[in-house]
């Protein structure tokens, strides 16, 4: 099972946003969509969580289009983590990461314990009891993340879950952007399919099991970084000249700008 | 039960108050100012305080604003439009026209309201769902048309008219008697009975629209359900109390600085916390001035508007 777009495009006040895009989160999979800004990568995010209606063609999740997915059991398989949260509230980090277990009921225990373990992954329990109006915005963020990984904590018996993070490391400092990309592993390890949109060609490249590249509101390429990422590639979708060399450890592709 | 402009002592209310549960002889005069006007009011107190500080916190929560109160829905507006359309164009039958207790004015208070509300609602939403921001400008709208209304009636009205229309404005419970104190109540269990089936939802609205919906929330039925709700409580209190200022945007915000914004229990700790508020601030109305009474909604605004303007200050130290 996956997390499908078939043949989407959107139409939003007389421009396209999105033109025939078609790919497939799978899951157990890290896919990253990347491209210049204004290509169409968050659009296609609210188009794949609900958030906008698509003008033509339509989102599969696990086989059924996200309106025939009543709305408490899509939460339990599918979390999405903005790229701004605004919450002028005084809740705790505590509170916020418990938000992630609404849509379960798995007792007030289990959601505290499940909520301070997610924390801690993120390397965020010592904010456990810190007012979300006071933290840094990397702070805000890690705790944001920690609330959507509360969100699919447990498996869903018989059903695959996904995992939607948009722009999820722009305000961490490098142990946070390795951290996070660890997590990400370990969720598709785990079984959950997880699609990111991330501006670091070399992010995306050294995580993701699929690289889509988004131009003008169309996919340029989508495949294994080690197929896809050329130095004609990013001429033509970002027009910047580089070199792809090869990761000294991980051989991963390696993009080196002029 | 005590003060007013007739002391009573705490030992002959009591008596009285029994006396009245059990059917003996009291002083008829002490009976008719306990039990018929002093006892209402201070439910009435209770309850218009309870509901307009409960739904203040729903409001707050819903627009993701510290600063909102149901005021600023239209509920307010609409329902003083409707009471002086009452006072003016149905002038004469104002005294006798009651129904179930209620006067003509309360009965075009809450209509008014209610109308100001739906249309406020209406045009904030389109067919992507209901917008924040624009439901907030259409109520300021709402509002000074409602207010050109008001001035037009005023300039229709006699000087009769006219004092009826600014005492009602001013907010006074003065008028409380048992039928409204049960409609009243009635109510008030229709809203906390319905309150804390959608405090989690509330408290993931915190995060915004589609972070609610992504958790599952069906945000659009849930907004609706509080904004009617809210038109209801809250036009009731107008209809009843006239225009209790500030306690709708008060209490909430002191009872989160204490308590923290989980509206799980925001929401029953407002309405208890502007339940006493309001019985405080009615008896000050009842006392300060013996043997005249002040109108309520002058000293809930007296105290009001300078914490408001301490809140707007502190939030511009925050930026």
């Amino acid at each position: 099972m996956s997390m499908c777009a078939e043949n989407i495009s959107l139409h939003r006040s007389g421009f396209d946003l999105l033109r025939h895009v078609s790919m497939t989160v799978e899951a157990g999979k890290v896919t990253a969509i990347v491209g210049p800004n204004g290509a169409g990568k968050s659009s296609l995010l609210r188009v794949l969580t609900g958030e906008m209606q698509a003008s033509k063609g339509r989102v599969l999740l696990n086989g059924r289009t996200l309106s025939q997915w009543p709305i408490i059991e899509r939460a339990q398989l599918l979390a999405v983590l903005p790229q701004h949260t605004t919450l002028n509230f005084p809740f705790t980090a505590n509170e916020v990461v418990g938000l992630g277990r609404i849509p379960h009921q798995t007792g007030s225990a289990t959601d505290a314990e499940i909520g301070a373990q997610a924390l801690k992954l993120v390397d965020a329990q010592y904010l456990q009891k810190r007012f979300y109006t006071q933290m840094s915005g990397g702070e805000k963020q890690r705790v944001q993340l920690a609330r959507v990984l509360a969100q699919i904590w447990q498996p869903c018996p018989g059903e695959e879950q996904f995992l939607v993070l948009d722009e999820p490391t722009s305000a961490f400092d490098l142990a946070h952007q390795k951290l996070t990309l660890d997590i990400v592993r370990q969720l598709a390890a785990r079984g959950v399919g997880v699609v990111m949109v991330l501006h670091d060609l070399n992010l995306a490249a050294r995580c993701a099991d699929k690289l889509v590249v988004f131009d003008g509101g169309l996919i340029a390429a989508q495949g294994s970084p080690e197929e896809i990422l050329t130095e004609q590639l990013i001429q033509q979708v970002f027009g910047v000249k580089a070199i792809i060399d090869r990761h000294p450890t991980t051989h991963k592709p390696l993009v080196i700008t002029e | 039960m005590t003060v007013g402009t007739v002391n009573i002592s705490l030992a002959d209310s009591l008596s009285a108050m029994s006396g009245a549960l059990f059917g003996e002889p009291v002083a008829a005069q002490i009976h008719l100012i306990l039990v018929e006007i002093r006892l209402p009011r201070i439910l009435l107190a209770i309850l218009v305080g309870a509901v307009l500080a409960s739904t203040g916190a729903v409001m707050q929560g819903l627009f993701r604003n510290p600063l909102a109160d149901p005021s600023l829905i239209g509920v307010s507006s609409g329902a003083s439009v409707g009471a002086s359309l009452m006072i003016v164009v149905a002038g004469g039958f104002v005294e006798t026209g009651a129904l179930m207790g209620l006067s003509l004015v309360a009965v075009g208070a809450f209509v008014g309201g209610f109308a100001a509300t739906l249309l406020v609602y209406r045009l904030a939403t389109s067919d992507i769902g209901t917008s924040v921001t624009t439901m907030l400008l259409a109520g300021i709208a709402i509002g000074a048309l409602a207010g050109a209304l008001n001035s037009l009636f005023s300039y229709f009205a006699d000087n009769d008219m006219l004092r009826q229309i600014s005492l009602w404005q001013m907010g006074n419970l003065s008028g409380a008697n048992w039928p409204k104190v049960s409609m009243m109540a009635l109510v008030a269990v229709l809203l906390f009975s319905a309150f804390p089936r959608d405090s989690r939802a509330l408290n993931a609205l915190l995060l915004g629209e589609s972070e609610a919906r992504h958790l599952g929330i069906d945000v659009q039925r849930v907004k609706r359900r509080l904004i009617i709700l809210t038109a209801l409580g809250v036009g009731l209190t107008v209809a009843l109390a006239g225009m209790v200022g500030f306690v709708g945007l008060i209490v909430p915000h002191v009872v989160r600085l204490l308590i923290g914004p989980d509206h799980r229990w925001l929401i029953p700790a407002s309405a208890v916390a502007g339940a006493l508020l309001l019985v405080i601030a009615d008896s000050l109305a009842r006392i300060v001035l013996v043997p005249a009474e002040l109108p309520t909604g002058i000293l809930t605004a007296l105290l009001g508007a300078p914490f408001f303007i301490a809140l707007l200050l502190q939030q511009r130290r925050e930026l």
